[in-house]
Formats: C-alpha cells, sequence, structure tokens
C-alpha cells in the first residue's frame, strides 16, 4: 500500500496506516546507516530542491544526507525571512525551481500553510520542514519511531509536552501522530504558553510539572524560542527554568526513570539542564540518527509513490 | 425615459407600504403607482412578477480604493460592482492614499463619483477620525463634514487612544456626524491573522481573539455615555460586542452596527484550506458568534448589513496565508447571501432585509430617505427574492475577486437598479 497523498504536508489527518508504514520502512533504511557503506540507489536520477526559507542547520543537514544516501541529486538554498523580504513570491520561487525540472521540494518557512500553498502551484512532491508555528511533520515521525524504538511498542504509553505549545509547530505535529497512534499525551507549560482549546484535540494540559511527571513514560522537552516572541509569555529565564525547566533532581525526585527527548536545537539550562540532556535516560542524539532513517523513508515512500 | 414596472412586489417601509403594484416612471421620476397601469405601446414595459422593488440599497462600508489603489478598484469599477450587486448608493472608506482627511480628496472622490455611471451609484465619502488615519491627532472634521463626509472612521485601524477617541466624539456631535469604529485592541492583536480559537490552534496561526473587539466596543460605549455622542460598529464579528451593543441600545445611547455577510456566514473552520480568501479584518468567528450575530440582525440590535467590500488584485492573495493583505469583495454577493442566510431561514422577512440595506443606513448617516411615491426620484433595487444561482468570482464587475463564496449555490439576486434617470439592468 503507498502513502496516500503526494505531499507530506502535516500529521493533521494522516491516516494510521501512513505512519505506521514511513515507521516501518525507517526501520530498514536505520540499518542501512549502521553498514560501512551508507549508500543505497534508490532515489537515482531524481532532483531535491530544499528550500530553506528559514534558517536551519539540523533539519537541513539532515534531509540532505537522507536525500545523499538515497542518491538523490541535491540542491538547496538558506534564507532567513519571507520571499517577500527578496522581493520575489513564494509562488514565483517555487514555480522557477520545478521550472529545471526538480521532482521533489523540501521546503521550511516561516508561514504556516506556505507548504500547502505551494504543493498548490507546483506539480513536485512537497515535504514541509516546518511551517511558522504550525507543523514539523518529519521531527514528529522520527519523535514517534524513537519512542517505538526504545519502548518497543507505543500504546500504553504516557508522553508529555513540556513548554512553549503554543509557538511550537513539533508540538502540534507530535499531539496529531501520537493520538492518530493511539498513544496518552498531555502537555505541560505556563497557561499563557497554552493554545486555546488545546484540550479539544484529546490532550490533558497541566501547568504543574510536580502532577504530570509520576505518571509520564517519556517528556519531549520543547524548545523555548525566544526569537518567536516566547519573552512575552513568561516573566524571566530564570522563573521559567525554576518552574519548568527538567533538571536532574526534578526527575529523580519522582523515583523513576522518564525518557527524556528534545527536538533541539537546546538551551541548556534554560528548560532542560546539561545532567538530563547528557543524562542516561536521554535519547536526544538518537532523535538526530533516527532523523536521517525517517527522512529516508518518507523521500523513497513519496519519490516510488507512482 | 419612460418604464412600466409591472406587477412587482413593492416593499418601502418609509412609506409602509408592501403590496403588488404596477409603478410608471417618466424622466427618472415616479409618475404613477397603481395596479394596473396602462402606457402607450412605444412604452417599455418590464414585467416584474415575483420581484420586489425597493428604495435603493446602500451600501455604508466599501473600498472603492482610489484614489492610491487603482490596481484593485477604481470609482468606476467599484460602482459598476455596486450597481451589479443591486445597490444605488456606498459610502467610501478613507483608508486611500492620500487618505480622507482633507477637502480635496473628498472633492476628487465626488467628481469622479459623477462621471462614473452618471449618477446611477451616488457615493458618500467617509472621513477619517485622525490626520492620515494614524491615530495620533484629529482630522480637520469641521472641513471634511461641510466637503460632504457622512460620517467618519479609521477603518482597517482602530481608533485606538481613548483621549482622541473622546474628543473625537465630542467635536463629530457638534457636525451631528457618527464615529464609526473598526473595534479591535492593537495589543492584543498584533500580528494576528485568523480567530483565535480551536482553528487557529490546530493551523498554528497567530491569533485575534474575540474580546480584542469586545473591550475596545465597551470602552466606546462608556465614552458615548460620557460624551453623548454617536458611535456606529463596523463589522460587528463577536457574540460579545453583540450583547454590549444590545445593552447599549436599551440604555438609549446612540449606538448602532452592522454585520457582513461574509461573518453571518462562515466560520473560521473555512481557514483550513490556508485560502487567503477567507483571510479578513476582523477574522472569521465561531459558530457561536455567526448565531449571535444572527439573532442580533433578527432583534435588531444589528442595524445594517454592510460588505466592507475590500478589493485586493489576484497576485495580492496568491501568496502565504500570514502574508496576504486582509479583506474580500463583498458588493456582488450582498443580496444574495443574506437572502439565502436570513431570509431564507426566517430570520428577517423582505421587509426587514429592506431595512437593514436601505433605510437604517440612511437613518443612521442622516441621510434623506429615499421613498417610493408618486413625485419622488425613481431609486430604486429590484430584486429576485427566489431565484437560484451560483456565484462566479470571475463575472463579477469589481476590478477583483477575491471572494470565498467562489461556486457557492445563493438564493436572492438582484434584477436591477434606478437612480438620478440611470437604469442597469441585471438580468435582461
Amino acid at each position: 500500500m503507498p502513502l496516500h497523498s503526494n505531499h507530506l504536508l502535516g500529521l493533521d489527518g494522516m491516516p494510521k496506516d501512513d505512519i505506521q508504514l514511513i515507521l516501518d520502512t525507517a526501520v530498514s533504511f536505520r540499518e542501512v546507516l549502521e553498514r560501512p557503506i551508507k549508500k543505497v540507489p534508490p532515489l537515482q536520477g531524481k532532483t531535491i530542491a530544499n528550500m530553506f526559507f528559514e534558517n536551519s542547520t539540523r533539519t537541513r543537514f539532515s534531509f540532505e544526507l537522507a536525500e545523499r544516501r538515497l542518491s538523490a541529486d541535491v540542491l538547496g538554498f538558506q534564507a532567513s525571512g519571507s520571499s517577500l523580504a527578496k522581493g520575489e513570491t513564494l509562488k514565483d520561487t517555487a514555480r522557477n525551481i520545478e521550472a529545471m525540472k526538480v521532482d521533489m521540494v523540501v521546503m521550511r518557512h516561516s508561514a504556516a500553510g506556505a507548504p500547502h500553498y505551494v504543493s498548490q502551484v507546483i506539480e513536485a512532491n512537497v515535504i514541509n520542514a516546518g511551517d511558522g508555528g504550525h507543523e514539523h511533520p518529519t521531527q514528529a515521525l522520527l519523535d514517534i519511531y524513537t519512542i517505538r524504538e526504545k519502548f518497543g511498542r507505543l500504546h500504553d504509553l504516557h508522553i508529555c509536552l513540556v513548554g512553549d505549545i503554543s509557538n511550537s509547530r513539533v508540538a502540534r505535529s507530535n499531539i496529531f501522530g501520537l493520538k492518530t497512534m493511539g498513544v496518552k499525551v498531555s502537555v505541560c507549560g505556563p497557561a499563557t504558553m497554552i493554545p486555546r482549546e488545546l484540550d479539544k484535540l484529546g490532550v490533558d494540559v497541566y501547568h504543574h510539572l510536580d502532577e504530570v511527571l509520576p505518571t509520564v513514560d517519556v517528556l519531549n522537552v520543547l524548545r523555548i524560542q525566544l526569537e518567536r516572541g516566547a519573552g512575552r509569555l513568561f516573566p524571566s529565564i530564570r522563573e521559567y527554568h525554576n518552574y519548568y525547566g527538567i533538571t536532574k533532581q526534578r526527575l529523580e525526585k519522582t523515583g523513576r526513570a522518564i525518557t527524556v527527548m528534545h527536538p533541539g536545537p537546546i538551551n541548556r539550562d534554560v528548560e532542560i539542564s546539561a545532567d538530563v540532556a547528557d543524562g542516561e535516560h536521554s535519547l536526544i542524539l538518537q532523535q538526530v540518527l533516527n532523523g536521517v532513517a525517517v527522512r529516508m523513508a518518507v523521500l523513497y515512500l513519496l519519490a516510488t509513490r507512482n | 425615459m419612460e418604464i412600466l414596472l409591472k406587477g412587482g412586489r413593492l416593499v418601502d417601509p418609509v412609506s409602509g407600504r408592501d403590496e403588488t403594484t404596477d409603478i410608471h416612471i417618466i424622466g427618472g421620476k415616479i409618475e404613477k403607482i397603481s395596479t394596473r397601469i396602462s402606457v402607450p405601446s412605444s412604452s417599455q414595459v418590464v414585467d416584474l412578477k415575483g420581484k420586489v422593488v425597493a428604495p435603493g440599497f446602500i451600501d455604508m462600508h466599501v473600498h472603492l480604493r482610489e484614489p492610491g489603489f487603482e490596481y484593485k478598484e477604481t470609482i468606476l469599477t467599484g460602482c459598476t460592482a455596486a450597481a451589479s450587486g443591486g445597490f444605488t448608493a456606498v459610502c467610501c472608506m478613507p483608508n486611500t492614499n492620500p487618505a480622507i482627511d482633507d477637502e480635496s480628496v473628498i472633492k476628487f472622490i465626488q467628481h469622479r463619483a459623477r462621471v462614473a455611471l452618471g449618477g446611477l451609484v451616488d457615493v458618500y465619502p467617509i472621513g477619517a477620525v485622525t490626520a492620515g488615519r494614524k491615530g495620533e491627532h484629529l482630522a480637520p472634521m469641521a472641513e471634511l463634514a461641510d466637503a460632504g463626509a457622512v460620517a467618519f472612521t479609521d477603518d482597517g485601524d482602530p481608533v485606538h487612544d481613548t483621549e482622541i477617541m473622546r474628543r473625537a466624539f465630542e467635536y463629530a456631535s457638534m457636525y451631528d456626524k457618527p464615529i464609526i469604529q473598526h473595534a479591535q485592541d492593537k495589543q492584543m492583536t498584533k500580528g494576528g491573522v485568523m480567530n483565535e480559537g480551536l482553528t487557529a490552534t490546530e493551523l498554528g496561526l497567530p491569533g485575534m481573539p474575540a474580546i480584542a473587539e469586545d473591550v475596545v466596543v465597551a470602552r466606546d460605549i462608556s465614552l458615548v455615555e460620557f460624551t453623548k455622542g454617536q458611535y456606529h460598529v463596523a463589522h460587528m464579528s463577536t457574540a460579545g460586542s453583540t450583547e454590549l451593543v444590545r445593552q447599549a441600545k436599551m440604555k438609549g445611547l446612540r449606538v448602532t452596527s452592522e454585520a457582513t455577510p461574509h461573518h453571518f456566514t462562515l466560520t473560521d473552520d473555512a481557514v483550513r484550506r490556508f485560502d487567503t480568501n477567507t483571510k479578513m479584518n476582523p477574522p472569521l468567528r465561531t459558530k457561536d458568534d455567526v448565531e449571535a450575530l444572527r439573532q442580533g440582525l433578527k432583534d435588531g440590535t444589528i442595524d445594517v448589513i454592510a460588505t466592507d467590500h475590500a478589493p485586493h488584485s489576484f497576485d495580492e492573495k496568491q501568496v502565504e496565508y500570514q502574508v496576504a493583505p486582509f479583506g474580500i469583495v463583498g458588493l456582488e454577493t450582498a443580496i444574495g447571501l443574506s437572502v439565502t442566510q436570513l431570509v431564507q431561514k426566517r430570520l428577517l422577512s423582505l421587509y426587514q432585509l429592506v431595512e437593514k440595506f436601505a433605510v437604517n443606513p440612511r437613518r443612521i448617516l442622516h441621510l434623506p430617505q429615499v421613498r417610493i411615491a408618486e413625485g419622488e426620484t425613481a431609486n430604486l433595487t429590484i430584486f429576485d427574492p427566489v431565484a437560484e444561482w451560483s456565484v462566479s468570482p470571475q463575472k463579477f464587475m469589481s476590478k477583483s475577486k477575491n471572494s470565498p463564496f467562489d461556486g457557492y449555490r445563493l438564493i436572492g439576486r438582484p434584477f436591477g437598479v434606478m437612480n438620478n434617470s440611470q437604469v442597469f439592468w441585471f438580468a435582461l
């Protein structure tokens, strides 16, 4: 069974079968990454454009690596700010790049819905690598993959996303994907960082870490994004760290081994303390490695769909 | 010009008439109203069986874009769209470039309007409250009123400063003009592009909370009580402000309001596909807000249906949702949406619909009422209240086609308009 869509725009509304297929396919690519020669041929002759209208290192490298390891031809750019700042509309940029016979477009953009719009004006497969505060589907897929790898299952787990949910595309994609897979999801953060009516998405909302920690299996700790105006939503970094920072002491108090994840980049000793980030229950670097395999799976499944 | 309008349903709340009759018009004047008028075979006879003949409709919230943004709309194309939508008058908003904040801009608009369609569509300019619409100090309201401004607003932006709003009420009162407010707390809506709520939460789009409208309406109503000014809430979009206006009216304050067809038809659910034609300010709200607006229209809390016709070029809307300009065109779908959503659903009678489109706006703006009576100028809107049609923006007379209603099946369609001896038949 191929994927249901030509594009990966988000996990909102993505069928469970599709998520399952991507996770299962990623297992075999994960094995490829352990080989001495980490390159396989399925995307030979395909051209992929990485359009990063917003800065990124990790995600861009991860996609590029995934593309090269599938033997695709790769080109890309990175520009900060919206496309309009450069004087060309997003539509024109996308159509010009497609005119050069590009097969797939991976794009990151500061505006929610930008990849959805591009998918309507060009024929190439579009993969969303993060659109504003909306979705970051491959990040959530690699998070889910990493959880499944660690626990060997997804059912009966309780995942809590901690931090600025309002501004977080990682949180949204995780909520959509995890809910589809039947996982119990909660969020924890100050009231100013929880968007309205979030509970209607079927997640439990907490404002105090100590209330949720006793039942949690995995904490997915979100980055405080000062660049997205998060500074207006809490009094100070110091207060945030004291009340929402994930520290070894706070975790040990529960007497349980809680797994900790973070989509990166980390603000050490802000949302997560160094001893937790580098600690034995941290999956942070595992996430990064799995990200390449999951992205290989997504690219492979979209490219070979027809 | 000699025309016999045969067998139409005359609905004129001003004369208190609702009857089936013939209307004989000679030289732009109503010669005779009677059943079975016979005319010489040389005169034009229009069969209006099943059609409604009403006093000319006025849309008191239109962005004609000229001067300054002629690539979106001009006074000519805007007036043509108005006529095509069944209006014989529009009020044009001052967010032009230059803004309507001195006499010369008013004179320019009046001149353009006169030559546009030979007087078929009357254009009433609305002046800015503050110079350049910057919100810093008052525009020359006396000069603007003398030149013909019928009201004042900084629409597009709220008058944010409470002190300036107070002084605007006081100053405008001397000329018996209303202040029309785009009610919105600017700090609470900074960066917002859609209603704050479940849909925005799912889409990750920055929200504009309903309460940002309510707090400004509440403040302004307090100022009206204090200054004895006249206040009109533009494009009211929330349940909260509808209730505030209802209470203000019960207190006997000079407070009125309008709602747009898109706000009483669509919810923020329409934003899901990131269609930039669902982006307007104030934004589409929730089902509860839509229901409150409909009840407000029914019980008279909302006096007027106005479109907030806001043309934007095709390319301006072909961008990321967050980048796209706010606003949609509305003149050519107003009657269809209103009949479909309000008359068909028995919230308003046709008589009440005519009040919202023709009588109440003129009352609020202190314009002479249009009457359908012998000896009066024929200023008429004729529409078919049961005709079904589907919306095709490409056929709009407006220069811009930015409508979220493409493909909608509507009931109720304009048939023709007549004003100042000019006639425009929509369907003949």
